[in-house]
C-alpha cells in the first residue's frame, strides 16, 4: 500500500513537473516584438533551469516554434542545465537528445540545439555524429562534417592519391554549403584538374535582362517607383535618366554570379538600374533568395517585394541578405532594383549584386529553364 | 520620434533618481561600462601599475574588442565565434584568479557582417551593479544577473528589420537610472532605444539620423541635485536626452565625430567635434555654449579621456595631444608607439593606452613633456595578424586588456 502509494505520488509529481515545464516553454514561446512577454518569460527561464535536466528535451523540442528570440531564450536555458547537470555530475539525457536530432522533421534550431548539448555532455559522442550529419538539413550541422571531409582530402593531395583526393574533395564539395569551405575545396579540386562549376553550386542566377540609367540623384532613386516596378515588358523603351532605356539581355560570367551594372550601362553615379530574370520552378515550394550587394536595392518576386535596403557602399559579402520566399510552380519573376549613389572614391565604383536561390540549407535551387 | 511616456516611465525615472542616490549598488572599484564609471576613462584617486606585469591571463572562446567590465570580484567578457561570427558569448571570469565563473552562449539574430578588423563583439557590456547587459553588433541585447541567470533577451534587428551596417556596429550602450540606452544608429533604419533595464522592453525609441554611427552615449549631470541627461552624439552633433522619456532637452548642432565618443567632466561636454570642443548646456535647458574649440585636438578612433585639469587624446599619427580643459591652449606632445583603435584611460597621474600591435604603454602625464614610464608587450602572445583593438578596462588598481583570444589581468 505504501509502495503503491509513494508510486503514485511519483507520478503525480513527475507529471506536475513535466506540465511545469511545457507551461514554462510555452511562455518563452509567446516572446513577440519588442521585449513582448519578457516578463513571463523570465520567470519561465529560471524554472526551467530549476527543473535540471528532466526538462532538457521539452526545451529542445520548443524550439523553432517561436521566433528566433525565443529560440535564444531556450538555447541559454538547455545550455545553462547541461553545465549545471556536468558539474553536479548529474546525468543527461543524450541518448534521446541524439534521437532527436537525428529526427529531421524536428526544426533546425532546435536540432542544432540538441547538438551543441550533446557536445557539452558528450564530446566523444559528438565526435561520433558529426560525420553522419554530412547532408543534414541544417547549414551549420554539415559543417563539421565537411570540415573533416576537407582535412581527408588535403591529407590524401599531400600522400599523391590523386585519384582518393578527388573523390574526398569532391563529396566535401557536394555537401559544403558555406562560401568558405567551397573555395577551399574548389581550389583544391581546381588544382587537381577538376573543373568546378561555382555557379551552378550555388544557384547563382546569371542570365538577366537589365535596364537603366534611371535617376537617383539626392539617392532619391530608391524610393522613386520607375516603369519597371509597374510592368514588366522587355520590348518597352521609357524616358531614363538624360536619354531613352530599354531592356538588354546581359549574362554574367563571374564566378560568384555577380552582375556588375558598370558593364552594361558604363560606370555612373546617382543612377539606378534594374535586373530581371524568368526562373522556372518545378514545383511550388518554399525558398530563399539569397542576395549580396554594396548598394540600394530593392528585390521583388512576382511583382511582390520581399525586402529592400538604402545602405551604400557598408560592404558586401555572399549571402548577406536572405529573403525567404514561396516559388509557384513553373515561370517565375526576380526584379532587383540597384541604386548607385554620388560618391567618387575609388571603393565606391561597384555597382552590382549577386543573387541565388537555394533552399534553407543553402543548397542550390536550380530554375528547369536554362 | 515615438515617446512612450506612462506611469511605468515616470516609476522608472524615479527609481532611476534614487538610483542616482545610491551609488554603492556599484562597487567602488568597478569599471561597469565603456570607458569605465560615467564613461570618463579616468578614476582620480586610483593607481595604475607604472611597472606592468602580467598576473593571470585566460582564454577566450572568440573574437571581440570590446572592453572587459569589472563588477564586483567578477570581470565580464563578450566574444563572437563562428564561421560568421553568428556565436555570441558573454563569460564572467573571477577578477582574482581569471577562472571562468560561467559562460552564456546565444545566436546572432540580426547581420553579422562586419570588415574583417573588427567583429561583432564589439559593443562593450554594461552593468549597474545588478545586472550586466550585453550588445553585439548583430543587435542582439541581453541582460543577465551577475550570477549568469537570464533576464530578458532581445533582438533588436528582429524587431527593426532593415537596422545594421555591414562594416559593424559598434557603439556600446549604458545605463542611465533604470533605461539601457542603446544607439543603433546607421545608414539605414536609424534609431536609438531607451530599453527597461529589468523587462528588457522599449520605454522610448527616437528616430536618429540616418548615417553610421559608431560613437557612444554618454551622462551628463550639471550636479548632484540634477536628474542625468543621455547624451546622443551623430554626425549632426548632440542631443541631450531625458533618459527616462527619451524627450529632447537640448541640441549641439555644430556636428560630431561618429567614431569617437564625447566625455564630461566636472561638467562640461568635451564633444568629439570638429577636434575638440567644450560645452556647456545650461542647467536650466537650452542649447550648450561654446567655451572653446581646438581643431588640432582631433583623436583617431579612440576617444578624449579628461585628467585632473587636462584633457588628452591620441590622434592618428600615434601622438598623445594635451590641451588645458579650461581654455584649449594645447600643451606638449608625446608621439607612443601606435597605431591605436582603443581609447586611452587614466588613474591617478598615468595614463594607459594599448596599441593595435599589442604594447601597453603607461604614460606619466604630470611629466614635464609627458613620458612614458613603463610598458607591456603582448606581441607574443598574439597569433598572426591578431591585434588589440579594445580600450583597457582599470580596477582596483589592475588592468585589463583583452584581443580575440586572451584576456589579461595587468598588475605590477
Amino acid at each position: 500500500m505504501i509502495l503503491r502509494t509513494s508510486c503514485l505520488l511519483l507520478f503525480i509529481s513527475a507529471s506536475l513537473a513535466q506540465a511545469d515545464v511545457a507551461s514554462s516553454v510555452k511562455a518563452i514561446l509567446a516572446v513577440g516584438r519588442e521585449g513582448q512577454g519578457n516578463e513571463e518569460a523570465s520567470v519561465a527561464w529560471r524554472e526551467l533551469v530549476k527543473a535540471g535536466p528532466e526538462g532538457l528535451l521539452a526545451i529542445v523540442e520548443g524550439a523553432g516554434k517561436g521566433n528566433v528570440v525565443a529560440d535564444n531564450w531556450l538555447r541559454m536555458a538547455a545550455t545553462v542545465i547541461a553545465d549545471e547537470a556536468l558539474e553536479a555530475k548529474k546525468p543527461l539525457p543524450v541518448a534521446e537528445l541524439e534521437s532527436f536530432l537525428r529526427d529531421t522533421h524536428h526544426a533546425s534550431s532546435a536540432r542544432s540545439i540538441a547538438f551543441d548539448v550533446i557536445q557539452h555532455a558528450d564530446q566523444a559522442k559528438a565526435n561520433a555524429i558529426e560525420p553522419t550529419l554530412i547532408s543534414d538539413p541544417a547549414q551549420e550541422l554539415r559543417r563539421g562534417a565537411v570540415q573533416r571531409l576537407i582535412v581527408a582530402g588535403k591529407e590524401k593531395a599531400d600522400a599523391k592519391d590523386e585519384a582518393a583526393a578527388k573523390s574526398t574533395y569532391q563529396a566535401a564539395l557536394d555537401a559544403a554549403r558555406d562560401e568558405d569551405q567551397v573555395k577551399v575545396i574548389a581550389e583544391a579540386l581546381t588544382k587537381l584538374g577538376v573543373e568546378v562549376d561555382l555557379p551552378r553550386h550555388f544557384g547563382f542566377i546569371t542570365k538577366w535582362n537589365v535596364i537603366g540609367p534611371f535617376d537617383n540623384a539626392q539617392r532619391a532613386g530608391f524610393d522613386a517607383v520607375y516603369p519597371p516596378e509597374k510592368e514588366i515588358k522587355l520590348d518597352a523603351k521609357y524616358a531614363g535618366k538624360g536619354a531613352e532605356v530599354a531592356w538588354q539581355p546581359f549574362e554574367t560570367k563571374h564566378e560568384y554570379g555577380k552582375l556588375d551594372f558598370n558593364k552594361p550601362l558604363t560606370m555612373l553615379k546617382d543612377a539606378t538600374a534594374y535586373a530581371v530574370s524568368t526562373f522556372d520552378s518545378t514545383t511550388d515550394r518554399e525558398a530563399e533568395i539569397r542576395l549580396g550587394c554594396k548598394n540600394g536595392w530593392k528585390v521583388w518576386l512576382n511583382g511582390e517585394l520581399l525586402f529592400g535596403r538604402d545602405e551604400y557602399h557598408r560592404g558586401a559579402q555572399m549571402d548577406q541578405y536572405t529573403l525567404k520566399c514561396r516559388l509557384k510552380k513553373g515561370a517565375n519573376t526576380i526584379l532587383v532594383k540597384c541604386c548607385q549613389n554620388e560618391q567618387k572614391e575609388q571603393w565606391t565604383v561597384e555597382w552590382e549584386f549577386q543573387l541565388r536561390v537555394c533552399d534553407a540549407a543553402g543548397t542550390a535551387i536550380l530554375a528547369s529553364n536554362p | 520620434m515615438t515617446h512612450k511616456v506612462s506611469s511605468i516611465s515616470k516609476a522608472a525615472f524615479v527609481s532611476g533618481l534614487l538610483a542616482m542616490a545610491e551609488p554603492a549598488c556599484v562597487w567602488a572599484s568597478d569599471w561597469p561600462q565603456f570607458r569605465g564609471p560615467n564613461s570618463a576613462a579616468y578614476l582620480a584617486g586610483a593607481q595604475m601599475p607604472a611597472a606592468p606585469k602580467v598576473e593571470w591571463s585566460a582564454e577566450l572562446p572568440g573574437r571581440g574588442l570590446s572592453s572587459p567590465i569589472i563588477v564586483g570580484d567578477r570581470v565580464y567578457v563578450t566574444a563572437s565565434s563562428g564561421p560568421k561570427q553568428e556565436r555570441l558569448h558573454v563569460i564572467a571570469f573571477s577578477a582574482k584568479d581569471g577562472s571562468k565563473v560561467w559562460e552564456r552562449h546565444l545566436r546572432a539574430t540580426g547581420r553579422t557582417m562586419s570588415h574583417g578588423k573588427t567583429c561583432v563583439a564589439a559593443p562593450t557590456p554594461c552593468s549597474d551593479g545588478k545586472r550586466v547587459v550585453a550588445l553585439w553588433s548583430s543587435n542582439d541585447l541581453a541582460a543577465f544577473d551577475l550570477e549568469g541567470n537570464l533576464l530578458w533577451v532581445r533582438g533588436l534587428t528582429v524587431d527593426y528589420a532593415n537596422a545594421s551596417n555591414s562594416l559593424g556596429m559598434s557603439s556600446s550602450p549604458i545605463i542611465v537610472g533604470e533605461t539601457v540606452v542603446t544607439v543603433i544608429e546607421n545608414d539605414s533604419e536609424s534609431y536609438t532605444l531607451g530599453i527597461d533595464v529589468t523587462t528588457g522592453r522599449n520605454l522610448w525609441k527616437l528616430e536618429r539620423p540616418k548615417a553610421a554611427n559608431w560613437s557612444s552615449p554618454i551622462v551628463w549631470q550639471p550636479d548632484a541635485e540634477s536628474a542625468p541627461v543621455a547624451v546622443l552624439q551623430c554626425k549632426d552633433g548632440l542631443m541631450g536626452v531625458d533618459p527616462a522619456t527619451g524627450s529632447r532637452l537640448w541640441e549641439y548642432k555644430d556636428g560630431a565625430s561618429t567614431m569617437s565618443s564625447s566625455v564630461v567632466a566636472n561638467g562640461v561636454i568635451y564633444a568629439a567635434s570638429k577636434g575638440i570642443t567644450a560645452i556647456q548646456p545650461a542647467k536650466t535647458g537650452g542649447d550648450p555654449a561654446q567655451i572653446w574649440r581646438s581643431e588640432q585636438m582631433n583623436a583617431a578612433t579612440g576617444s578624449p579621456v579628461v585628467m585632473g585639469d587636462k584633457v588628452y587624446i591620441i590622434n592618428s599619427a600615434g601622438v598623445l595631444a594635451v590641451a588645458d580643459a579650461k581654455t584649449g591652449e594645447r600643451g606638449w606632445k608625446l608621439r607612443l608607439k601606435g597605431p591605436f583603435s582603443g581609447s586611452p584611460v587614466g588613474a591617478g597621474n598615468l595614463l594607459a593606452a594599448v596599441g593595435e600591435k599589442g604594447l601597453l604603454q603607461i604614460v606619466d602625464v604630470t611629466a614635464p613633456e609627458g613620458a612614458v614610464v613603463g610598458s607591456l608587450d603582448f606581441k607574443d602572445e598574439l597569433a598572426e595578424k591578431e591585434l588589440i583593438l579594445c580600450t583597457p578596462s582599470l580596477s582596483g588598481g589592475k588592468i585589463f586588456v583583452r584581443s580575440d583570444r586572451k584576456l589579461w589581468k595587468v598588475g605590477g
